[in-house]
């Protein structure tokens, strides 16, 4: 193990590191703990300029009721969830099946539209807003949750196709000939025989696309206007500006818009990790 | 008794499946890519020619719109400002890899809840960058930000870095650089993990330790986490977006546009809807990332070939 195990280390080095360990981290969420601390304040606080003391009266309830019951929030985060689970689902049916292909059939195109898909994942946001936004319109579906699940679908299958594909790649190839031997038709190896396998890839998708297509705001602000259809990180600019100047509603709705991601983080942690550290390791 | 070998009749989809089925296993995926990513980035070439209000009827310019942006280049005017910008951001962006690995360093022990340090640790990456945008706005904030409260502790300050045209960039990317240093610091982590004891126990039996073990042994091991910490941190600085737009909105006098904000306040914003004169400022981004993008899928190709 590199550096040196503490634990070889004098008793000493010991004891500053597990001492440095809090304060580095203190140090490194500072910011985010302000926030957290703004969020409880009572709104007094901040006209006296009582910015960093303690709370001269402990206001979290209030703050976050006043979000959660007398703003748009509740309704933003709605929107939100009903954004990114459609498009959670329809990118790992997609990619499972574009990775199926490129991973286990040997023909000529093959790497070249793998190539595409992950050329296509890297581009700028910017050199297709113009005619997604005109696709959108046309469609009918500008300001619709749908037109921005559509989008992040195809957009998102780029990513998870590399995801999938290099998945597959690794399963044990005897599996699918000895399969096809078997005379079974290619649809139930993959419905049967690869699906099965891949439950670890989908997890880790699963959670590292929600986490994408929940923390996204350039395609919010391109292809939804209001209240009705955008995203908590779109609706925060709304938000902000209803309670403009009173911190401690803006740092509790932040918070709140922050959280489900991080709820899925902790809950999914280990296929979190493994699907962002993909090709990390050989 | 000779028995006739009659072939199975077989329909053609039998006999071709394997031929067949992975274009119908590649067809909804490959459909949506092509309609929403391959076919707009020709169109958007193709409207980089035209001018055109978003409503009207498009005009064919030629070459036009990049005859302007030139003479905005050399008249040092927004679109040069953004490409200074976004050369900034790709080099300062940069940090977090060396700064991950300090923490990953920092972090790979097994004391006592570590675990929990590490997730900890990791949490700004989780955070949308729209809310490490607002938290960081606070954070400059002049009257109340935690930044010139430490400052004042050395009676420095009071210092208005989003106000200000000389810091706003740096200000902005400092904030950019917090959840990217997590990400790189995760994959780190995760070389680290693999990395070969043995390898490390000779090194040590050579005399070999701290900087010199980390750059002749750990190093070239964790090289596969460097390359993809590259290339999201080069994709990732070259897509800031977000964190300008909250923080500064491109402000002050435009001093923090980078191409990608430039491209959208020219194309979708109340200075007007000029969509083909932002199709060419996008072309350009999407130019500068192609280098990057060859770079990376002839690393892949390589790869894949196995030399």
């Amino acid at each position: 193990m590199f550096p040196k195990p503490i634990e070889k280390q004098p008793r000493a080095a010991q004891i500053s590191y597990q001492a440095m360990l809090p304060l580095a981290l203190l140090l490194w969420l500072g910011p985010l703990l302000a926030v957290a601390l703004f969020s409880v304040k009572p709104a007094a606080d901040f006209t006296s300029a009582n910015y960093w003391g303690l709370p001269s009266s402990f206001e979290g309830a209030h703050n976050y009721g006043q979000v959660f019951f007398n703003s748009d929030m509740p309704r933003y985060l709605l929107n939100s969830f009903l954004i990114t689970v459609p498009t959670v689902i329809g990118c790992v049916a997609l990619s499972s099946m574009t990775g199926f292909a490129l991973g286990i059939y040997k023909f000529r195109s093959n790497i070249w539209i793998f190539f595409m898909f992950v050329a296509g994942n890297f581009v700028p946001f910017q050199i297709l807003m113009v005619p997604v936004r005109d696709l959108t319109l046309e469609l009918g579906l500008y300001n619709t949750k749908t037109g921005l699940v559509l989008f992040h679908i195809a957009f998102q299958t780029g990513f998870c196709t590399l995801f999938m594909r290099n998945f597959i790649r690794a399963l044990p190839f005897e599996l699918i000939e000895a399969a096809r031997v078997e005379g079974i038709s290619e649809w139930r190896i993959f419905w049967y025989v690869v699906l099965p396998l891949m439950k670890p890839a989908i997890a880790a998708l699963s959670v590292l696309i929600f986490t994408f297509i929940w923390n996204d705001y350039f395609w919010a602000v391109v292809l939804t206007q209001g209240a009705e259809s955008q995203p908590v990180t779109a609706g925060i600019t709304s938000f902000n500006a209803q309670f403009r100047a009173a911190y401690q509603l803006m740092s509790a709705g932040s918070i709140v818009a922050a959280l489900p991601p991080v709820a899925m983080f902790f809950l999914m942690q280990k296929h979190f990790i493994a699907g962002l550290t993909l090709g990390a390791v050989k | 008794m000779s028995a006739v070998d009659v072939p199975e009749q077989e329909s053609w989809f039998h006999r071709n499946q394997q031929r067949i089925a992975p274009w119908l296993f590649l067809a909804p995926g490959l459909l949506f890519f092509m309609v929403y990513v391959i076919v707009p980035v020709f169109q958007s070439f193709n409207l980089s020619l035209y001018e055109w209000d978003g409503l009207g009827a498009a005009e064919y310019v030629g070459l036009r719109n990049y005859e302007d942006l030139y003479w905005e280049f050399y008249d040092r005017d927004a679109f040069y400002i953004s490409l200074k910008n976004n050369l900034i951001w790709l080099l300062l962006y940069l940090a977090a890899i060396p700064a991950g690995l300090f923490i990953a360093l920092f972090l790979n022990q097994t004391v006592w809840g570590i675990r929990l340090y590490k997730s900890l640790f990791f949490f700004p990456f989780v955070i949308s960058q729209v809310v490490v945008g607002l938290v960081f706005t606070w954070f400059y904030d002049p009257t109340f930000g935690l930044l010139n409260e430490f400052l004042g502790i050395f009676g420095l300050g009071p210092l208005n870095v989003l106000g200000d045209e000389r810091f706003v960039t740096y200000g902005i990317i400092f904030a950019g650089l917090w959840p990217q240093t997590a990400y790189c610091m995760i994959l780190y982590l995760t070389g680290l993990n693999a990395v070969d004891p043995e390898q490390i126990e000779a090194g040590r039996l050579d005399g070999a330790k701290g900087l010199r073990m980390l750059w002749h042994i750990i190093l070239p091991q964790l090289r596969p986490a460097t390359f993809i910490a590259f290339v999201v941190t080069i994709i990732g600085a070259l897509r800031s977006f977000d964190l300008i737009s909250i923080m500064t909105q491109g402000g002050p006098f435009g001093s923090s546009r980078v191409l990608a904000y430039y491209m959208f306040e020219v194309a979708l914003s109340e200075y007007g809807f000029r969509m083909g004169y932002g199709a060419a400022i996008a072309v350009i981004l999407f130019l500068i990332m192609l280098c990057f993008i060859a770079y990376f899928l002839r690393s892949m190709y390589r790869e894949e070939r196995g030399y």
